[in-house]
């Protein structure tokens, strides 16, 4: 029995992330941690990569972590939770551990659509039963915003600042939940903060399921997108309601689209309030627009004939 | 925060105080804070859910403020917080006013 | 009971970790230990055994899921050579940094470029300070024993520590040779239960491994690990003796042979230690007095008992089956430091042999024996160090 998503039950709830932690004042990726651990009733054993997350929840004698967690370096998350995950399976046999529990990866974009990338392929291949969550923040945000293969096209980040001759990130993000789902794993879904409910049950659903899950989940950052401290949840939604960040989900290769906004709003309305986008206003920058915009309809597009099709992928 | 020193230190970096970063007081980040108005509160919980912090008292299901220890000031409560007929239950105020 | 068996280098340690039957072990293919975790598989595959294998998709990964293993809570090992070791880099400091007593065959291979399979010794040279200890195993026997000696060394509460047990690819781990097997419950008993020590596992009590430190403990905690390793002499000592019990064979921190009366001598770690011995005999028939002092623990190295050794001699001549391209050979450098602190001064030569796998014969320790022999009787123009047997 998965606990009630109610606001008002969760809230009676424990966080196993406790204050204190050093994350940015206004950041998404906290509130994303946060809403995963609400979700799931088993105990928990947490990987976290280097990155944002893991640098300020466990610093010298100071942990904000209130279960059991891991960092062993940058590009192996799932390879070192792989082995968590395994010595439990051994130990379990021996009849040296008998509780139920839960393994989640929390890691960074750079963590696992870059560095990572090859353990976390490795790790869904061999099939270990962990729910492997991305933050995604769209770059390295912890060194300080650099960019990666989960940048946006066009974003300015400090190693594709926008400048006169390359107007910031010339190359699309890479497609990670497809390439993930190509692993033909139980369950991978894209996730975004603003929508709680669909975020916490897509969690549910996949801590039930036995084996290796993805969740790509969306994680505003207000020091590397250039935006308000107080705007994450709405950057969030903005994401949502352009298509930009779809919300869906892929059980065993069928694909559901979990939230269809009622009328898209264009690219535009998400991209404005960030600085990393300011650029786009220049007049000379206008095909910067159209491009995304495109490329966020294509996206759309395959996603629904994915869904008609029950395939993932078209 | 005093540092331990070697005879203080165990073997390895392993930290067998779960949670204690709550000796880290971050409240002292903040330039400005959250005021609760519960005259407008209609008791969502949006404000508890959306805290990266874990800075908003809620107990039995009703809000009961902040939590300034650890508010490093953000204002995503108050923007997100739907108020009651348009009029929010949580404004932000400059420390320095206070 | 022990008996008596013609095998592999490779089968001995695939059968030493079947005795031992670790909880989880990974495993990624890599020439020439591949057979060695291949044979291992089967054990596990043919239930002789009830270890978790993980068959993962790199050596970084290897060792990354063995960190996350030992630091769960139980018993972990993998396998390597060169590249596979070289790749795993990173990792190594990591697992001795967090204290996991992991334990791995290096199955010693050479490293790219240019690519080579054969042995020698640049993979775990470079890999000297990462934190693990290094125990050096001349023949499959050597490598069986070290092995199973290895966990006690690692797990011991005042060590935890990752240990390496370095073993001549090919030479050894491919040829067959006569070895003893000792019986599986004493294997069993004497390695003994796997004490966890802050299991991840432990669900009651959590535990956060891996936190950021910065300029405020670091230093100390690699003081603590420092010291850790200091402690490595006397447990390796006290594993040994109880090792001898089990297995009627004496083990030290190094082997010294022949050095009773000896002038000269060569220093030599695994397999050209054998053919090396040969040929001190050999010289001894002529009445040279050479003999060889070949070292088991290179990680911590025993610098003070080998000082006092060798400070009486006239002579040595290191041998190094790796360079320290543009300095001096690894063995060299602390046998010196061994040399400089304590006592006499004997004239040192660094000969530099085997590389990528070229044989070690009769004859490269004969040049050896002959280089210390004329350094010993004052000649001066012999070069301090040197490449053995280079094709002209």
């Amino acid at each position: 029995m998965s606990v009630s998503l109610k606001l008002k039950d969760l809230s009676e709830k424990e966080v196993l992330l406790s204050s204190g932690h050093r994350m940015c004042a206004g950041c998404g990726a906290a509130i994303v941690v946060k809403m995963v651990l609400l979700a799931i009733d088993k105990p928990v054993v947490v990987c976290s990569p280097t990155g944002c997350l893991e640098v300020t929840t466990c610093i010298s004698d100071y942990t904000s972590w209130k279960t059991p967690w891991i960092h062993s370096a940058f590009e192996n998350a799932a390879a070192t939770m792989s082995g968590v995950e395994t010595m439990y399976r051994a130990l379990k046999k021996k009849g040296r551990i008998d509780k139920e529990i839960t393994f989640v990866v929390f890691a960074g974009d750079g963590g696992t659509y870059d560095i990572g990338f090859q353990s976390l392929s490795g790790a869904m291949e061999r099939g270990h039963d962990m729910l492997y969550v991305c933050y995604d923040n769209n770059a390295y945000m912890n060194t300080g915003i650099q960019r990666s293969s989960a940048t946006p096209f066009g974003a300015a980040t400090t190693t594709t600042p926008a400048g006169s001759a390359i107007p910031g990130k010339m190359q699309h993000r890479k497609n990670i939940a497809m390439i993930m789902a190509a692993h033909d794993i139980p369950y991978v879904a894209q996730a975004a903060p603003s929508h709680y409910k669909d975020l916490m049950r897509k969690i549910q659903k996949a801590a039930a399921v036995k084996g290796p899950k993805f969740l790509n989940i969306l994680s505003p950052c207000n020091r590397g997108w250039r935006s308000r401290i107080d705007d994450a949840i709405t950057l969030s939604r903005l994401a949502v309601e352009t298509c930009t960040w779809p919300l869906f989900e892929i059980e065993n290769g069928e694909t559901t689209i979990t939230y269809k906004p009622k009328k898209k709003k264009p690219v535009e309305d998400f991209l404005k309030p960030q600085g990393r986008f300011a650029h786009f206003n220049k007049p000379e920058n206008e095909w910067l627009l159209k491009k995304i915009q495109q490329k966020v309809d294509r996206e759309w597009d395959n996603l629904i004939r994915a869904e008609s099709a029950k395939g993932f992928y078209n | 925060m005093k540092s331990r020193g070697i005879k203080e230190l165990g073997a390895g970096p392993v930290i067998t105080f779960p949670g204690n970063s709550l000796s880290v007081k971050t409240g002292s980040w903040r330039s400005s804070r959250p005021v609760s108005l519960k005259e407008n509160c209609i008791d969502c919980l949006f404000c508890w859910l959306y805290c990266p912090d874990m800075a908003v008292n809620v107990a039995g299901g009703k809000m009961q403020g902040f939590n300034y220890d650890y508010c490093k000031g953000c204002g995503i409560c108050a923007l997100e917080c739907p108020g009651k007929k348009g009029r929010k239950a949580i404004a932000m105020q400059e420390e320095e006013k206070i | 009971m022990n008996v008596a068996v013609a095998v592999t280098g490779n089968d001995a340690m695939a059968h030493a970790l079947k005795q031992i039957n670790p909880d989880v072990c990974a495993a990624y293919p890599i020439t020439p230990q591949t057979d060695l975790m291949q044979r291992f598989s089967e054990f596990v595959s043919d239930g002789e055994i009830d270890t978790e294998l993980i068959l993962v998709e790199s050596e970084h990964s290897a060792m990354s899921a063995c960190i996350g293993a030992a630091a769960a809570g139980g018993r972990v090992a993998t396998a390597t050579s060169g590249p596979g070791l070289a790749l795993m880099w990173e990792m190594l400091y990591v697992a001795s940094g967090m204290r996991l007593p992991i334990v791995m065959p290096v199955v010693n291979r050479a490293l790219s470029a240019p690519l080579n399979i054969h042995c020698d010794h640049s993979d775990a040279m470079g890999a000297r300070d990462s934190g693990w200890i290094q125990l050096w195993s001349e023949n499959a026997q050597e490598a069986y024993d070290n092995l199973i000696q290895a966990f006690r060394i690692a797990e011991h509460p005042d060590i935890r520590l990752p240990v390496m047990v370095c073993m001549d690819g090919f030479i050894i781990s491919h040829s067959i040779c006569r070895m003893e097997y000792i019986a599986d419950d004493a294997v069993k008993n004497f390695v003994g239960w796997f004490k966890e020590k802050n299991a991840l596992l432990d669900i009651e009590n959590p535990v956060s491994y891996g936190p950021l430190i910065l300029t405020d403990q670091y230093h100390e905690y690699k003081k603590i690990q420092s010291d850790a390793m200091e402690r490595v002499f006397r447990v390796t000592t006290d594993v040994a003796a109880e090792f001898e019990k089990i297995s009627g064979r004496k083990y030290d921190l190094f082997e010294t042979y022949r050095m009773e009366d000896a002038e000269t001598s060569l220093i030599v770690l695994n397999s050209a230690a054998g053919t090396s011995k040969d040929v001190v005999d050999e010289a001894r028939d002529r009445g040279i007095k050479v003999g060889l002092l070949k070292p088991r623990l290179f990680r911590p190295f025993p610098h003070k008992q080998i000082g006092k050794i060798l400070q009486h001699l006239k002579a040595v001549c290191v041998l190094d089956r790796s360079d320290s391209f543009g300095a001096y050979g690894p063995l060299f450098t602390e046998i010196a430091a061994s040399l400089y602190n304590y006592g006499g001064k004997p004239r040192l030569l660094n000969r530099i042999y085997g590389l990528g796998g070229r044989d070690f014969l009769p004859k490269d320790a004969l040049l050896a024996i002959e280089a210390v022999v004329a350094a010993a009787e004052g000649k001066t123009d012999l070069a301090l160090k040197e490449y053995l047997s280079i094709r002209g």
